[in-house]
């Protein structure tokens, strides 16, 4: 498990390495189109063809992975936040705190992620500019991903409230606030890890079922669910091969996430 | 005390409900755009058409009100009309229904039979190949996202259950090969396989009785996986079913429609789960 463990972050590296250096490998950028050679197969000039409307599908291949490979932790660093103040505080103040925190956590839980997203999306204002289609898709990541990570931490501060340094502390007349940001939060680090990296291929994921929908981020950015949208037009699966490519990279950074932390996910995920 | 806790459970789902509805209405209340109209830039509308329009727009600002007028008309079967497709929202949920509740117990069946079978050769066999194998398949398919599924379910021809199917089945088998395996390593069944006890007595009368009340609360989560997965897949198949009218509702912004299905949604997940941790609480209180 150590050797694939290797190899998964060695592929994570090189799809970061590569995507990041996007702007050297494809200057022409994501937007450029050869109208001249639309929906083209592969060639020197173009390395996996290009798409209905002559855009550069390598480059935006690469611009897509560097924005996913990017936004996902960002949204998962603010799921983990918001799981950490939520779930953190509603375990370590207890009582109708926690029991208020975990109706409304029961009640996201309650619905599937899928249909929670398309839902929370579909409030905000669809025909809006890419960059803000970017934000608002991550964002939305970021604030709904927070229930089962909220759990967990709930749980994990509950155990630490009643524990002998809280209670050494507290009898020293430490304020409750400081209490909790110097001396719970920073025992709660290893769940709060665990659940950052659980929740990164999570969103990956999503973020590409909502952009295969129609609900993700606005065209011309490109991102793995737009990409993966061609697949739509497919009539058999050899016709263009090469258009299967984001969802092979996709397929590997995830499996790549999925085995870096298998091992978390076994020790905190609910 | 199993009424008792019936009771309790029921409370639970029409709270949990009533709230849920409530946040819905909320949040459809303070979605960009809600005051306004498209009937408003209407040019044959005359000046009182346009303040008739307004008066009733503004009636809806209280979010209480807007909530409790719903909860007034719901409860007298009227769930409102949607926006896009001009019919009433329980009419369109009536006719979509059976073929949403057919394709996800379709998909139950065949997830729960693989993930099942699988789990429990695996641990009845413990071939480190097999059980390798049969992680890989769960793992290939844990990677994939829904709507690819549902797209190449499309390119291949093969039916919408079975894309459903393959969205639970790496879940369920994942959970229920951990949780037999769990069961398996009890140290009176060590004994029991150490006793020369036949494989099938051990697996009826002693693991199954262990594992049985969790494995029926991951049957209770599946319907909620399976309901999250039916919507890409009727969306990119072209089903007419809720989840395509979810997804539609969502792409057109038709709020109405979109509250009432998510109240839905949330009943059925939540009598699901209920049901599952009632039979496994009756399962778990007899004697193994």
């Amino acid at each position: 498990m150590k050797i694939w463990r290797r190899v998964a972050c060695a592929v994570l590296l090189l799809v970061v390495g590569v995507s990041l250096c996007a702007t050297f490998v494809a200057p022409a950028g994501y937007a450029r189109q050869y109208r001249e050679a639309a929906d083209a197969p592969p060639s020197r000039q173009h390395w996996l063809g290009t798409d209905d409307i002559g855009r550069d599908r390598f480059a935006r291949v690469l611009y897509g992975t560097r924005l996913s490979l990017l936004l996902a932790p960002a949204a998962a660093l603010l799921s983990t936040l918001m799981a950490a103040v939520i779930g953190g505080l509603a375990g370590y103040l207890g009582g109708m705190f926690q029991r208020a925190a975990m109706t409304v956590t029961d009640l996201f839980l309650s619905l599937p992620w899928l249909f929670l997203l398309i839902t929370v999306r579909a409030l905000l204002p669809l025909n809006v500019s890419p960059l803000v289609s970017v934000l608002a898709t991550f964002l939305i990541l970021g604030m709904l991903g927070w229930t089962s990570a909220a759990r967990v931490l709930c749980a994990s501060a509950a155990c630490l409230r009643d524990s002998d340094f809280l209670r050494q502390a507290r009898a020293s007349g430490i304020p409750g606030a400081r209490l909790f940001w110097i001396h719970v939060l920073p025992n709660l680090k290893p769940v709060l890890l665990a659940q950052f990296w659980v929740s990164i291929p999570v969103f990956i994921l999503s973020e590409a079922n909502l952009g295969i929908l129609g609900l993700g981020v606005a065209e011309p950015m490109p991102s793995w669910g737009s990409l993966l949208k061609e697949l739509e037009g497919l009539v058999s699966v050899g016709e263009e091969p090469w258009k299967f490519v984001p969802l092979i990279l996709l397929v590997a950074v995830v499996t790549s996430f999925q085995l870096i932390v298998s091992k978390q996910e076994e020790e905190f995920a609910v | 005390m199993l009424g008792r806790k019936i009771a309790r459970h029921g409370v639970a789902i029409i709270g949990t409900a009533l709230l849920g509805g409530l946040l819905s209405a909320t949040m459809v209340r303070l979605a960009p755009g809600f005051d306004t109209d498209e009937a408003q830039i209407d040019s044959h509308l005359n000046s009182e058409s346009l303040r008739a329009l307004r008066e009733s727009r503004s009636q809806q600002n209280n979010i209480l009100v807007f909530y409790l007028q719903s909860l007034k008309r719901a409860s007298q079967g009227d769930l409102g009309s949607s926006l896009t497709l001009h019919q009433p929202v329980s009419k369109l949920l009536r006719e979509r229904a059976p073929l949403t509740l057919r394709l996800i117990g379709v998909a139950l069946l065949l997830s729960w039979g693989a993930a099942m079978t699988l789990a429990l050769s695996a641990a009845f066999l413990r071939l480190y190949s097999y059980d390798a194998l049969a992680t890989v398949i769960s793992g290939i398919l844990l990677c994939l996202p829904a709507a690819v599924v549902g797209l190449l379910s499309v390119l291949w021809n093969t039916p919408a259950a079975l894309a459903v199917a393959a969205l639970v089945f790496p879940r369920d088998f994942r959970y229920a090969r951990n949780l037999l395996g769990r069961a398996y390593s009890l140290p009176h069944i060590i004994t029991a396989r150490a006793k020369g006890l036949h494989e099938l007595r051990i697996l009826f009368w002693h693991v199954i009785p262990v594992a049985g009340p969790q494995l029926l609360a991951l049957a209770g989560v599946s319907v909620s996986l399976a309901i999250g997965a039916a919507i890409p897949i009727e969306a990119l198949c072209g089903l007419a079913g809720v989840g395509q009218l979810a997804w539609q509702a969502a792409l057109a912004r038709d709020l109405p429609l979109l509250v009432n299905i998510t109240v839905l949604v949330t009943l059925v997940t939540l009598l699901a789960n209920t049901a599952a941790d009632l039979i496994g609480s009756m399962v778990g209180s007899q004697p193994a």
